[in-house]
């Protein structure tokens, strides 16, 4: 027993040789969230309010896709999409087509506790954002130059599509010309079990470079990218049509609910029977438990335990 | 292995009142549907091509709230959302605030089979569809006289306001709240008499096995403008994988967070349970106080339907000569 925390920065194609200085920075903010996270868990607060404050956190930093950061569509615009999830209620909440929130997973709990409804897109989720007062910006905000700059290489290189069921030849051909193999990667991610055995899950996400305006993926779908409930909390990142088919977060519940494995084998099965290099994960369990497995070459994570155990990574541990 | 299969719904939830010449109305459009469907499986067409086909007639028709016939958002406009599901591969499409698209379904199909993505919204969606070429029409269409009084009622009633768990205060001052009196009955938070249930949904398993899910609908009267309930949304409103096919209907949110058609693909994969077995499990135990109603099928020409709430509109037919369509228990 005792709280636990695990969060992650995306999962992907994260090359071995990622220079320091776009390692560093990364790395420096996964350890900064996990004290924000770690200190509010030592002062007892509750697991949904620690989730939402360290994605917040995790959105403000704009070395991930979320938030201030987050990667353009194929317009050039931002459109932003979150969720969250208390895993004792199943109450939750949920938004997509966000420009101008600064904090979209903020806004995703006032969904779930201000409205009768759980999820609200585009339009009517920004009118909502401006009748309940919160932060809001400019849409140029959020916009940075390095993700100008994808976006030119991602429509250079056409690679427009990433389905990894409906592979488009000439895209594959030019895939290496990504400037830095780690621009589809960053969306964010939060679970954490509380003193009190509270579960809860957060994510939030500026989705794919390039992708089409309107474009909703994983992370704002119950069940796919977020899912808590008594058993297990969830947050999982990586292609989001994948994600979305497998029905990634949900299953790890499902599996140790119906089939009785633990929180480990649970996500290991799920992960495992995805396509390799589309999905990863964070978890943690009622008792405490945490595991982060991914079936791409890296995922930026970071967690901690009530028993001293404190781990940041990117990729498997043999390689780190 | 079984034969082919197939089940559609037009809502769960119904009001005890509904004057019977609507019920027998409700009745003639599933038999339809339901022959339209067994017509296509008799000669041959896939799975995901019945649901499709069976689900574009269901919104084409103004009777039920899909396409033609939804329900309107508090500002009176028609927000359109749909799903589709391809048990083999599961491959799925979907779509969220369709206001002009006259099939829903179909624009969800080519999302799965011409974008790289499953799911667009909105104004994107939109875009989407003007560079497909799908019929268009402008909004009024799917506006109907019904739907714009009956909007009129739900606002009178104020009840979108209210969680459906809440119990709403100062309805007996409305004249919504007088037909609550005399019908005690409640979905999503408004009295029976003024609730749109009727989400259309289909789910097929065909000859060779190849289950298929569509679910559309115009979602919740008054809704809040940019609302987003179960139907699009994989594993709560539709699934299909290779042993099932699954659509929901009834209250969105219950339906949610209950990951309710996934639910009954999880309990046949990781319980071993029937299909029959499966659905009332998820039924009795995955929602909570909430209240839905779902048909499925599985890959050995089993069909199943379940609701917990008052009547769900249904039709069911399978190979072996079996057609049912009915309203209540």
């Amino acid at each position: 027993m005792g709280w636990a925390i695990a969060l992650h920065g995306g999962a992907g194609d994260i090359p071995l040789s990622l220079p320091p200085e776009r390692r560093l920075p990364r790395e420096d903010a996964l350890r900064h969230c996990l004290n924000i996270g770690v200190n509010a868990l030592k002062s007892q607060q509750h697991a949904l309010g620690i989730v939402e404050l360290v994605v917040r956190e995790l959105e403000n930093h704009p070395n991930f896709n979320a938030g201030r950061g987050s990667v353009l569509t194929s317009s050039g615009t931002v459109e932003m999409e979150a969720c969250i999830m208390d895993g004792n209620t199943k109450r939750c909440g949920a938004v997509s087509g966000l420009t101008t929130v600064v904090n979209p997973i903020s806004l995703a709990r006032l969904v779930m506790e201000k409205t009768p409804h759980i999820y609200l897109a585009f339009d009517g989720a920004e009118a909502f954002a401006r009748e309940q007062g919160v932060d809001t910006v400019d849409s140029t905000h959020f916009i940075t130059p390095e993700n100008i700059e994808r976006l030119k290489q991602a429509k250079e290189a056409n690679r427009v599509q990433i389905d990894y069921t409906q592979p488009i030849q000439k895209e594959v051909k030019v895939e290496t010309h990504a400037a830095d193999g780690d621009s589809q990667i960053g969306t964010v991610g939060c679970v954490v079990v509380d003193n009190h055995g509270n579960l809860a899950t957060a994510t939030s996400t500026g989705g794919l470079v390039n992708k089409m305006v309107g474009r909703i993926g994983d992370t704002p779908v119950i069940g796919a990218g977020t899912y808590a409930n008594r058993l297990c909390a969830v947050s999982a990142t990586g292609k989001g049509e994948a994600i979305i088919r497998c029905t990634v977060a949900r299953d790890v519940a499902a599996l140790m609910e119906f089939k009785g494995l633990s929180l480990e084998e649970a996500a290991a099965s799920v992960v495992e029977n995805a396509p390799i290099g589309t999905v990863g994960l964070v978890a943690v369990s009622p008792s405490g438990e945490v595991t982060m497995p991914f079936n791409t070459t890296g995922m930026f994570r970071a967690c901690a335990t009530e028993d001293g155990y404190s781990e940041i990574g990117i990729w498997s541990s043999r390689q780190n | 292995m079984g034969g082919w299969a197939i089940a559609v719904h037009g809502g769960a939830g119904v009001d005890p009142n509904l004057p019977t010449e609507r019920q027998e109305e409700a009745k003639r459009l599933l038999t339809h549907c339901l022959n339209l469907g067994i017509s296509a499986l008799r000669s041959n067409l896939s799975a995901i091509d019945v649901v499709e086909l069976v689900v574009r007639e269901l919104e084409t028709d103004p009777l039920f709230n899909s396409g033609r016939g939804s329900a309107l958002t508090e500002k009176g406009t028609v927000e359109m959302e749909a799903s589709i599901m391809d048990g083999p591969k599961r491959r799925c499409g979907a779509v969220s605030g369709i206001t002009t698209v006259k099939n829903p379904i179909s624009l969800a199909r080519l999302v799965m089979e011409k974008s790289p993505h499953s799911y667009l919204a909105f104004a994107g969606a939109e875009e989407f569809a003007r560079n497909q070429g799908v019929e268009l029409v402008d909004n009024d269409y799917f506006i109907t006289e019904d739907n714009v009084g009956m909007l009129k009622l739900a606002k009178e009633a104020n009840s979108i306001l209210f969680d459906y768990r809440i119990p709403i205060v100062g309805l007996e001052t409305c004249s919504a709240g007088a037909a609550a009196t005399e019908s005690p009955l409640q979905m999503n938070g408004l009295p029976i008499s003024v609730y749109t249930p009727e989400t259309v949904g289909c789910v097929v398993v065909d000859k060779e096995g190849r289950c298929a899910a569509a679910t559309s609908t115009g979602g919740l009267m008054n809704k809040m403008t940019g609302r987003i309930g179960d139907s699009p949304l994989i594993g709560a409103g539709t699934y299909a994988c290779d042993l099932c096919g699954v659509s929901c209907t009834g209250e969105g949110e219950a339906i949610i967070r209950g990951t309710l058609a996934r639910e009954v693909g999880a309990v046949m994969e990781y319980k071993g349970l029937g299909l029959q077995e499966a659905v009332d499990y998820v039924v009795k135990e995955r929602l909570d106080e909430g209240k839905a109603g779902l048909i499925a099928v599985s890959n050995n020409g089993e069909v199943a339907c379940g609701f917990n709430t008052n009547g769900m509109f249904r039709g069911i037919a399978s190979e072996d000569g079996f057609m049912e369509v009915a309203i209540w228990e």
